[in-house]
């Protein structure tokens, strides 16, 4: 009987069919209905952020501790004696976190994004970008400005050339890491020297073996300066051009892959034989396999710096910048430099490598000379709108 | 979750005057609706948080006006034109995917029938080794396996170098970087999702129909195609399924064992969204590509039939 209850209530109202059909059509109209109502709801706020507003009480005092992303390989093992974070400990008597949860500037970016973008803390005191990165989140107000007077190393110790970016010319908010150079590396053993980045793009003899960086600034600078435009100024009818020229050789199946660290690899296993790559990376190749070779290209050197910043909301600032102010001491400088052999951003870190491995003093890598800081060039910076059109070409372009 | 107090009035009923004692009570309509609401619950709950919402943050997303920014944020705007942007400048990287999808779900199919159909009916005691084996690659990452047939087919490797010797490949031939290595990952990583289905319906079918189909004259390939084949469709139906739908979503095959030329759209997808961070247009073009595939998958289960399914 009460099974068929709710049927006999129904029943009156007409034929069960049509009142089945009309609801449906009412149903779907109520979920479109609904779905006009809600979809505008999800709209997304901006991201920029007053650091002054974001900043956390700093509990550097009670709490001795700091907490560091980097990149992979990019700083001298614990398990060495007398490596320069143990070092740091015994100076300050804090304790050191640190993660290399930075394997890419993007995808960091996008891991952060939510916590920065709405005034959140993520938890760490120290994190090192890469400057075109860097300077979007300076100006994302996503950055706490350093406090001069207690990293007094940084103001007396930085290399000339990486003073007075445009992006923050005072140091107020970022401490370059390492710096480095984007040239080419190429396998001897394989093929003969390569001179220029538009061999890379042309030689017909290196057709499918050649892989260039997925690093939109390291790749395009080279593409603009082989059309004949200025990296650090160019216009949109250049930045065109030279999409076009490097659309042309993936086209034609000149360039195997755009890719991050992994050319390493390639290089190494003889998938290709000569590609765009990171000076340090090459330093590291180089004592397995002498045949590899970097180059500063004819067009000139790409110089670009990871740089510390300390995000919005950090608890230990001033831990930070002790951080910060160790590893502009040259002696501690010269030992990380040893271990990462990218270019060492601290003056005095040469007479310092003397005493740790004086086959390291005359590497131009490490230690450029004047000739060579002579041929680089930096990538013209970019407001968001143009960035991400550029990007987006870009992504046409490695995308097929 | 039937104990707490909200949940207990419809369930609390076992005093009604107007039962018999000792026979079962009849299954009231009010009871068995409430019940089967809750149960229902914790699923719909989930599907509301996990699918409905995100689902329409990503409508919601493509439909955002283009010139917005992380800096001064994206308003939705209804802006179909995303769409016809996003089609227009990466139509070439969507049917890719799906003839690359297409591709792998067919060499799939002819070498997962062969096995599947191997493993029910010939395999005798090694059948249940066989399944491990099948099933074994998955034991490791899905990356560490794709980044290994990487070394396998590398330049100077020994597949490659073999196939020069036979001169099937020229002397600057190569594998990697072409379709043909895009397209061997995808059936090598997608195989298994084939297999299993294939075999689980080729396993239930009585051997006694295709003895029967022989003591009625029936030639071998005809007791197949006759009896076998129609038995087996449900797990074909369901491991092509399983098989293309993935695949054509996948974009680390392309990504590690192709060049640019053969990027798929889940490969432009995610550079979209992580490297360009234009959203509007990488949520446009996962809006397509989702609804591409269930258009594709309905027309094709109303085809196929899916009484049998499973």
């Amino acid at each position: 009987m009460t099974r068929r209850a709710p049927m006999a209530t129904r029943g009156p109202r007409g034929p069960v069919t049509t009142r089945r059909t009309v609801l449906r059509g009412l149903g779907g109209l109520a979920v479109v209905g609904a779905s006009v109502g809600v979809l505008p709801l999800f709209g997304q706020e901006g991201a920029q952020q007053d650091p002054a507003e974001c900043r956390a009480t700093d509990r550097s005092e009670e709490d001795r501790l700091v907490v560091v992303s980097n990149w992979p390989g990019y700083i001298d093992p614990r398990r060495d004696a007398g490596n320069t974070r143990a070092l740091l400990e015994e100076r300050t008597g804090m304790t050191v976190r640190y993660t290399d949860d930075v394997n890419d500037n993007a995808e960091f970016y996008a891991k952060v994004k939510a916590q920065l973008g709405s005034c959140e803390p993520i938890e760490r005191d120290l994190m090192m970008l890469t400057d075109w990165m860097a300077a979007r989140m300076v100006s994302l107000g996503w950055v706490q400005p350093i406090d001069r007077a207690s990293v007094p190393n940084l103001h007396a110790n930085l290399i000339e050339p990486l003073r007075g970016v445009a992006w923050d010319p005072d140091l107020q908010f970022h401490a370059p890491w390492q710096t480095g150079l984007t040239g080419i590396a190429y396998n001897a053993a394989k093929t003969g020297e390569i001179g220029s980045f538009s061999e890379l793009l042309d030689d017909p003899d290196l057709k499918g073996r050649v892989t260039l960086l997925s690093e939109m600034r390291d790749t395009m600078a080279f593409a603009l300066k082989i059309t004949g435009a200025d990296p650090e100024d160019f216009t949109q009818d250049q930045w065109d051009d030279a999409v076009d020229r490097l659309r042309k050789a993936v086209g034609d199946g000149q360039v195997r892959a755009f890719t991050g660290n992994e050319y390493i690899q390639d290089l190494a296993a003889g998938n290709i034989v000569a590609c765009e790559a990171w000076s340090g990376d090459v330093i590291q190749l180089q004592f397995e396999n002498p045949d590899i070779k970097f180059v500063a290209p004819e067009e000139g050197l790409a110089l670009w710096s990871d740089n510390m910043l300390v995000p919005n909301g950090a608890e230990h600032q001033a831990n930070a910048e002790a951080w910060i102010d160790h590893y502009y001491d040259p002696a501690v400088a010269a030992r990380l430099a040893a271990w990462v052999n990218y270019i060492c951003p601290v003056e005095g870190a040469r007479e310092e490598m003397e005493k740790i491995d004086a086959s390291l003093v005359e590497n131009t890598l490490i230690f450029p000379d004047a000739e060579m800081l002579a041929q680089t060039f930096a990538f013209m910076p970019l407001d968001d709108r143009q960035a991400t059109a550029y990007e987006r070409d870009w992504s046409d372009v490695t995308g097929g | 979750m039937t104990s707490t107090a909200g949940v207990a009035p419809p369930v609390d009923v076992p005093g009604l005057p107007a039962e018999p004692p000792g026979e079962l009570p009849p299954p009231t309509g009010r009871r068995r609706g409430g019940i089967g609401y809750l149960l229902l619950l914790p699923g719909l709950l989930w599907l509301a948080l996990f699918f409905v919402v995100p689902f329409y943050s990503l409508v919601a997303t493509s439909l955002y006006d283009p010139a917005g920014s992380d800096f001064r944020g994206y308003e939705m705007t209804w802006a179909v034109g995303n769409y016809v942007d996003a089609l227009q400048e990466y139509w070439r990287p969507l049917l890719r995917s799906l003839w690359y999808g297409g591709l792998a779900t067919v060499f799939c199919l002819v070498l997962g029938y062969v096995l599947a159909y191997a493993i029910a009916f010939k395999a005798g005691r090694w059948k249940n080794l066989m399944l491990v084996l099948v099933v074994a690659p998955f034991f490791t990452s899905f990356l560490v396996r794709t980044l290994s047939w990487k070394l396998i087919l590398a330049d100077d490797g020994w597949v490659v170098n073999t196939l020069q010797v036979l001169q099937v490949l020229g002397d600057d031939g190569r594998l990697l970087a072409t379709p043909v290595a895009v397209v061997a990952g995808l059936t090598y990583n997608f195989l298994p999702f084939m297999v299993l289905p294939l075999y689980a319906s080729l396993e239930k079918i009585d051997p006694r129909l295709v003895e029967a189909s022989s003591d009625l004259y029936a030639h071998p390939a005809v007791g197949f195609f006759k009896v076998t084949w129609p038995l087996s469709l449900p797990g074909v139906v369901s491991g092509t399924l399983l098989t293309f739908i993935p695949a054509a979503g996948d974009y680390i095959n392309a990504e590690l064992l192709g060049s640019p030329n053969q990027r798929m759209v889940g490969g432009v997808i995610q550079s979209l969204f992580t490297d360009a961070n234009d959203y509007p247009a990488a949520a446009a073009l996962s809006m397509v590509l989702m609804v591409l595939i269930v258009v594709m998958v309905l027309v094709y289960v109303r085809r196929a039939g899916t009484e049998e399914l499973l």
